[in-house]
């Protein structure tokens, strides 16, 4: 082996590359720049990410707080309007819509041939989709801070330093959502078949979670409903986020959000894998 | 760079193993198959520095197929692919690193300018800033697209998107450049200008370059031409020498021989 140090700007002929910390930073600031750029550039994106948790906290909660009254229940100290309860729930909800539409891109870019470009890079590919599922992270955590800052018209205020804690919890819930996303766009075979996503994934997660009502009244209502509310993975990133946002740490769905983070991830990986994925199995179209 | 010796353009050889210089890419009995469909079966050719391949081949050849086993977009099971030496299966880093790709769709981000794209490639190949920029004023000047540089490539015709698309993949300075179908859509200037500028390339640069395409008139009088037909292999030489081997007065009478007796009898 040579004792210099190859650059991989200037590729040599022969000889292996080996790829430094250096390359690694610089790849994963061109994936999340190229998301931030795209992002800005489709302006209806961040406006509907916006509306849609508006149209939940400006009419349906408006409605809805009259029929629920939600009892004193940790994170809270006191009796809370409707509106406080279902904030978190709409941020986790802002944050799986940015997951899902990450996804739908990979499909979108996949059938288009796009994803080819990332793929090619020397980097590892689970390095790739790392960097990928990061990307989409710090444009939905801007996404729910823009959502919270909106949020304060409805009187729904958290202390200030909730805003600082919310934020790792942001990232954790982000990153299961968005490894959740990965995981269905390398077994989704078709752009279509997205439809059903909406059908069998979003809608089923959000409504059998925490995030519209406090789950001991699920549990009083349907036993078996309640099991799979606590097990439905949403309803952690819920939880953990309604926690943060008022300084406090919810352990338990600290740990079954990671754990499904790693779950999804290792599956993404693997259904991405050039010798294993079912990317390879499915065939090319000549 | 640059010093390659092109003595064996026309007529390439097998390269010598005892070599210090690996070919640009090797395929030895690649097979591949999807389910019970068999894509490619046992292929084997090289391609050394400073060669224009033509892989020639009607379309559902296996050329895509090919494509993706190198790009390692698929794993492949059978054979070996080394780029420089490199296994793309052992060491997909070092092969990937030097080779650069021009896909068939077109792979460019609409929404972002010509030098967002760019940028994009060269951090997902980890160079380094100033180097990133150097190379885009570079390669734009090159396919003479530098005043669309702030563009969006949304606003770019057909021609104009491959040129960017080869720009692309010379950023990161490959010495193998891979192109599937590049002049598909494009009318007959862009085509020209896009096989003008490859073949410069592998001239003055001695880039290894594996063109494919379905249409037989992009083979040149001096190019090296691979066949591929139903995934196997049916000629691998010159011109000249597949004329001489056929008894054919052009390539495309060579072609029509071949596709016609290639056809699996059994």
């Amino acid at each position: 082996m040579t004792s210099e140090t190859v650059e991989i700007g200037s590729v040599p002929a022969t000889g292996p590359i080996r790829l430094t910390a250096a390359h690694y930073l610089r790849c994963l600031e061109g994936v999340v720049r190229r998301e931030w750029l795209r992002f800005l550039s489709q302006r209806g994106r961040f406006f509907s990410a916006l509306v849609r948790p508006l149209v939940w906290l400006g009419i349906f909660a408006a409605g809805f707080r009259f029929t629920l009254g939600v009892s004193i229940i940790p994170p809270y100290e006191t009796y809370v309007p409707y509106e406080v309860y279902v904030v978190p729930g709409l941020a986790a909800m802002v944050q799986m819509f940015n997951a899902m539409q990450s996804a739908l891109s990979m499909v979108w870019d996949r059938e288009m041939g796009s994803m080819r470009v990332l793929l090619t890079s020397p980097l590892p590919r689970w390095y790739l989709l790392t960097a990928k599922l990061l990307a989409s992270v710090v444009v939905s955590v801007l996404q729910v801070y823009a959502f919270l800052a909106i949020a304060l018209f409805w009187d729904v205020e958290a202390p200030w330093w909730g805003y600082l804690t919310v934020l790792p919890a942001l990232i954790l819930a982000g990153m299961m959502l968005g490894a959740c996303g990965l995981l269905l766009s390398s077994t989704i075979r078709q752009l279509e078949n997205f439809a059903g996503v909406m059908n069998f994934v979003i809608f089923p997660m959000f409504f059998a979670s925490s995030a519209l009502y406090p789950l001991w009244r699920v549990k009083e209502s349907n036993l078996w409903l309640w099991y799979i509310c606590e097990l439905n993975p949403f309803t952690h990133a819920v939880e953990l986020i309604r926690f943060a946002l008022y300084g406090e740490v919810s352990w338990s769905a600290a740990l079954v959000v990671v754990g499904f983070l790693i779950v999804f991830m290792v599956l993404a990986v693997i259904g991405y894998d050039p010798a294993r994925g079912l990317v390879a199995r499915r065939g090319g179209s000549e | 760079m640059g010093s390659v010796d092109r003595k064996d353009i026309l007529a390439p050889q097998p390269t010598a193993v005892s070599e210090s210089v690996s070919p640009a890419l090797e395929i030895v009995g690649l097979s591949h198959s999807y389910g019970s469909r068999t894509a490619l079966s046992d292929v084997s050719f090289t391609v050394s520095p400073g060669d224009f391949t033509v892989l020639l081949g009607l379309n559902g050849a296996g050329k895509s197929t090919l494509y993706a086993l190198i790009t390692r977009l698929y794993a492949h099971r059978s054979g070996t692919i080394r780029v420089f030496g490199a296994a793309i299966d052992r060491d997909p880093a070092t092969a990937l690193a030097r080779m650069g790709i021009v896909f068939q769709q077109p792979t460019l981000d609409l929404d972002l300018s010509v030098e967002q794209n760019l940028r994009y490639h060269a951090a997902l190949h980890g160079l380094p800033r100033a180097v990133t920029e150097a190379r885009i004023v570079e390669e734009l000047a090159r396919v003479e697209m530098s005043d669309r540089r702030r563009d969006k490539t949304r606003q770019l015709s057909g021609g104009q998107r491959r040129r960017v698309e080869i720009a692309r993949a010379l950023m990161h300075r490959p010495r193998l450049l891979l192109l599937d179908e590049p002049t598909v859509g494009l009318d007959v200037a862009g085509r020209q200008f896009l096989l003008q500028h490859v073949r410069k390339l592998c001239r003055d640069q001695g880039l290894a370059v594996l063109w494919a395409t379905h249409l037989i008139d992009e083979v040149g009088d001096d190019a090296r031409v691979i066949v591929l037909h139903k995934g196997k292999i049916l000629a691998d030489g010159s011109v000249p020498e597949i004329n001489a081997a056929q008894g054919t007065p052009s390539i495309r009478a060579a072609f029509d021989r071949l596709v016609q007796h290639g056809e699996p009898s059994q």
